[in-house]
């Protein structure tokens, strides 16, 4: 077996309040496939982006060794002239320059800053075709699709003579087709010598290529698997092996009959008229009770939620939604919410928030008519409503004219919660409700959420974080790939099964 | 990432509360105050340079008749700018009225409707158009509201010089319509004299001599200062009966005093002259009509939440393409109503008239603080922007300052003021 290529030694990184990554250790072999694997937020990316120099040292604790040199990375570029190579889940192409100014773009082949264009495509036509990639290299980033545009991240990596290739879920945005053709060029790579850590939780995939796999939980190494022992079981096992203790406040459901519906719900993509996102969704929500949706990064559940709520996503919208058994009108999002329908974004920052007005405004923007009369905004009653808003979810502040924007995560959540509560909805969707904010904070939305569940409101929470799933709902759909794979009363529901649920809707969809 | 503060028991929140609150309110007034304290500053520093000539009750007069156009557009201007867009149309449009009004009164024989109030409304609604025709853009297509108004600002300026056949002006207009600009409010009570004017020699009056008081002007000038001091403790007491701080009692008194004084002080210029321009009475009844929309009803609301996040305000259920919409259809009829005011003071329509002004506008805005990001402005920021660049020009005029050195006087007082703005913002 050859030597080690890279060796991360007890590498621990804090947020201020979190600990992101304590005492992890990974080791890769040169010309192997290493898979690192876990959940979304268990610490992946994290990982990666102290290897490649995106946290510089000094800011973790810990040894990088790569070929046998201890390595203090101050910046990417460091990484990258070590030959580390990562490629990120979000593609950074300049979507209007060509393949070409691309692979070159801040290395290019110039003289005196003048470009030599001809000795530039000509590597780039050497280049596409190692990855297979048949284009001109003048053509423009946008005219191609994204499958072909992660073979040009790939192609830009190799102009840099990498040694060691990392890919950032490199399969999340591609069709199986796409897929498939990228983890052969992976598999032709290793044939050539070359070493690569590829982060996925497709486990299929991993299972296929992966000669090793690491997994990472909550920030901690939990084993590395060697080829023998790979197995989508056994991976999941140590995924997900946790205990659920008390994070979740206890509460008693009172379910009584269907409230919300949506019925053979299908949308396609706003820019790709024939990608279809939502294929055929039935899912329906009953007066008191919490429903899950579960489902990996990219499963099409936000879009879902979106397109329900007055079309804020995708064309060619089609399907039924009923409220207590009658067809409504969300063609807008003022008419969902005159349904009674709140969607609770699971981007505040970007969808939520006036971050540069202060919590008061917030709070009644999406129901002014609570506050108005003839168009007229009660000064008074708008104070206190926001004040009786702000003690009921504990928004700690130093006034309701705080500004959102600086207030933390936790509490950010907790007014974009508030202003949809006063919009007084029937049927609540939360969308990761408690991403990026800090175990205190999410006990208390999840305390929230019950009593508003206790009130008779139909609440679909959705979230990437199968423990909370499991903790605060009463009932979970699973989804993948615009479809409904699964559903399971949560008192049956384990993580396994929903992640077995997810990997077979994946085999499916093949 | 803050970390979270530890919930503390409630009635010490409340009672923490308190002092902070007394310096926030001074804290995030004082952009205002600091505004208003610079126009004083600047006001005393040309009454001194210029021997007290700014403060002589006709050139007062003077003063708001020159700006009164450049205040009505910025009030357009500030809710364009808070809802995140630009018009460089404006100065265009203003001429284009102009044209078209002076054609529609002396040229075109138009019988009832060469009128000049069918004509001004005939004007506003035009005006209305317009800014429809661009918001439509603007707000359905996603075209980049510079884009679209750079190219309004062409279009309308080559419709304004065609409409007036090449580089002749047309005129002279009606003196019913001159009165929106050069017009003073008729003396319904009756002047006051309380100093006889001085007769020479020959049995004339020496201009100036004397003080006569335009009683009526004095009157309205009291019952708004009345009418604002009583809506002011009114406020006070609702917050006080709900329970709720209000900013701290001296401030209040010290505000109400200052601003009451200052009004009563040009009330009594004014008075002294030939009363108040009619043109002030329209501008004032604007302005509070605008502070009102801005900030008690909703649609200034839904502006502000539009211009702070687009697609937050659209996820909470605000119509924002019509919003948009809306807001430039009201810029249109403020154009509109500037190029009437133009006309009206110049007698006549001229090619030339609003040429640029769509920039003296869009700095009396951002001189008021306005975020060129949006979100961010106020009504009497802008306002008191277009005073400070009004004061400037006369106060420069008076002085015998070169006009191209006026530019670049008003080029530094805009780049001073917005950084400091910044420096404020990134200070806080």
């Amino acid at each position: 077996m050859a030597s080690t290529i890279l060796e991360m030694r007890d590498i621990t990184k804090t947020f201020p309040g979190v600990k992101a990554l304590s005492n992890v250790n990974l080791s890769v072999e040169e010309g192997e496939i290493h898979a690192v694997v876990g959940e979304n937020g268990a610490g992946k990316s994290t990982l990666m982006k102290v290897l490649s120099g995106v946290y510089p040292t000094g800011t973790y604790d810990g040894q990088i060794i790569f070929q046998g040199q201890e390595c203090h990375f101050k910046g990417i570029h460091d990484s990258e002239h070590k030959g580390i190579v990562i490629i990120h889940q979000e593609l950074a192409l300049v979507p209007m320059l060509s393949i070409a100014e691309n692979i070159f773009l801040g290395n290019e082949h110039a003289r005196y800053g003048v470009i030599d264009w001809n000795a530039n495509e000509a590597r780039t036509s050497a280049l596409l075709k190692k990855v297979g990639l048949k284009e001109d290299p003048k053509t423009l980033i946008t005219n191609i699709g994204v499958g072909k545009q992660q073979l040009v991240e790939i192609a830009k990596a190799l102009s840099k003579e990498v040694k060691l290739l990392i890919l950032d879920e490199p399969t999340a945005s591609l069709s199986e087709k796409d897929s498939q053709a990228l983890l052969d060029l992976l598999l032709e790579f290793k044939r050539q010598g070359m070493t690569s850590i590829l982060i996925s939780h497709k486990l299929n995939e991993v299972n296929r290529v992966a000669d090793k796999v690491t997994v990472i939980r909550d920030g901690r190494t939990i084993e590395t698997l060697a080829k023998k022992d790979i197995s989508e079981d056994r991976i999941i096992t140590s995924m997900v092996g946790r205990s659920l203790d008390d994070r979740y406040p206890p509460r008693e459901p009172d379910i009584g009959e269907v409230v919300f519906e949506v019925r053979n719900w299908s949308v396609y993509h706003p820019l790709h008229a024939d990608r279809q996102v939502i294929k055929g969704i039935d899912i329906n929500v009953r007066k008191g009770e919490v429903v899950g949706i579960a489902g990996l990064m990219g499963a099409g559940r936000t879009e879902f939620a979106m397109s329900i709520f007055g079309r804020s996503y995708g064309r060619r919208i089609t399907g039924e939604v009923l409220l207590k058994g009658k067809p409504i009108d969300v063609s807008s999002v003022s008419r969902a919410v005159e349904h009674g329908i709140a969607y609770v974004t699971e981007d505040r920052k970007t969808y939520g928030l006036n971050l540069i007005d202060h919590i008061k405004h917030n709070i009644t923007l999406a129901n002014l008519g609570g506050v108005s009369r003839h168009s007229v905004i009660d000064d008074m009653r708008e104070l206190a409503v926001a004040n009786d808003y702000r003690k009921k979810t504990n928004i700690r502040a130093s006034s309701v004219y705080q500004m959102t924007g600086n207030l933390s995560g936790g509490n950010q959540q907790k007014v974009v919660l508030s202003k949809w509560l006063f919009a007084d909805p029937e049927v609540l969707i939360l969308d990761e409700p408690t991403r990026g904010i800090d175990v205190g904070a999410k006990y208390e939305i999840y305390t929230i959420i019950a009593r508003l569940a206790a009130e008779g409101k139909a609440i679909v929470v959705i979230s990437s974080e199968m423990p909370e799933l499991l903790g605060i709902t009463d009932r979970i759909y699973v989804m993948n790939e615009g479809r409904m794979v699964g559903e399971m009363p949560a008192a049956e529901a384990s993580q396994e099964k929903i992640m077995r649920a997810i990997v077979r809707g994946e085999g499916k969809a093949a | 990432m803050s970390t979270e503060i530890a919930p503390a028991p409630q009635g010490n929140v409340a009672e923490e509360q308190r002092p902070r609150i007394a310096v926030s309110a001074l804290t995030t007034n004082l952009r205002e105050y600091g505004l208003i304290i610079a126009l004083i500053v600047i006001m005393l520093f040309f009454q001194f340079t210029t021997s007290g000539t700014l403060f002589k009750p006709v050139n007062l007069s003077n003063l708001v008749q020159q700006n009164s156009f450049i205040i009505v557009m910025a009030l357009g201007m500030l809710l364009v700018i808070v809802s995140g867009y630009i018009d460089l149309s404006v100065g265009s449009v203003a001429g284009f009225i102009g044209a078209l009004a002076a054609n529609m009164m002396v040229i075109w024989q138009l019988g009832p409707l060469s009128n000049p109030l069918v004509v001004s409304i005939v004007c506003l609604i035009v005006g209305g158009l317009i800014g429809a025709a661009q918001g439509y853009w603007i707000a359905y297509h996603r075209i980049p509201s510079f884009i679209v108004t750079l190219a309004g600002m062409l279009i309308f300026r080559g419709i304004c010089q065609a409409l007036l056949g090449g580089g002749s002006s047309v005129g002279p207009l009606p003196d019913d319509f001159k009165m929106l600009s050069s017009g003073f409010i008729p003396d319904v009570i009756g002047p006051l004299t309380l100093i006889p004017p001085t007769v020479n020699a020959a049995g004339k009056t020496i201009m100036g001599s004397g003080l006569t008081l335009h009683m009526t002007t004095i009157v309205l000038g009291l019952i708004a200062v009345l009418a604002y001091a009583y809506f002011g403790v009114r406020t006070r007491r609702k917050r006080e009966r709900h329970g709720y701080e209000a900013e701290p009692f001296p401030l209040f008194v010290i505000k109400t005093l200052v601003a009451s004084a200052l009004a009563l002080f040009l009330v009594y210029e004014f008075a002294s002259y030939r009363g108040l321009p009619v043109v002030l009475l329209v501008m004032g009844v604007l302005i509070s009509l605008f502070v009102f929309v801005t900030k008690r009803m909703t649609i200034g609301r839904r502006i502000y939440a539009m211009g702070g996040n687009a697609k937050a305000a659209q996820l909470s259920g605000i119509n924002t393409e019509r919003l948009t919409l809306m807001v430039f259809i009201n810029m249109g009829v403020l154009s509109a109503l500037g190029g009437l005011i133009i006309a009206a003071r110049l007698g006549q329509a001229v090619p030339a008239a609003g040429l640029g002004s769509e920039l003296d506008v869009i700095a009396a805005v951002f001189i008021g603080g306005a975020s060129a990001m949006g979100g961010v402005g106020q009504v009497i920021g802008a306002v008191v922007g277009g005073f400070i660049m009004g004061v400037m020009n006369n106060g420069m005029s008076i002085m015998g300052v070169n006009v191209d050195w006026q530019q670049v006087v008003k080029g530094l007082v805009l780049l001073g003021a917005v950084i400091f703005d910044v420096y404020n913002k990134n200070k806080a």
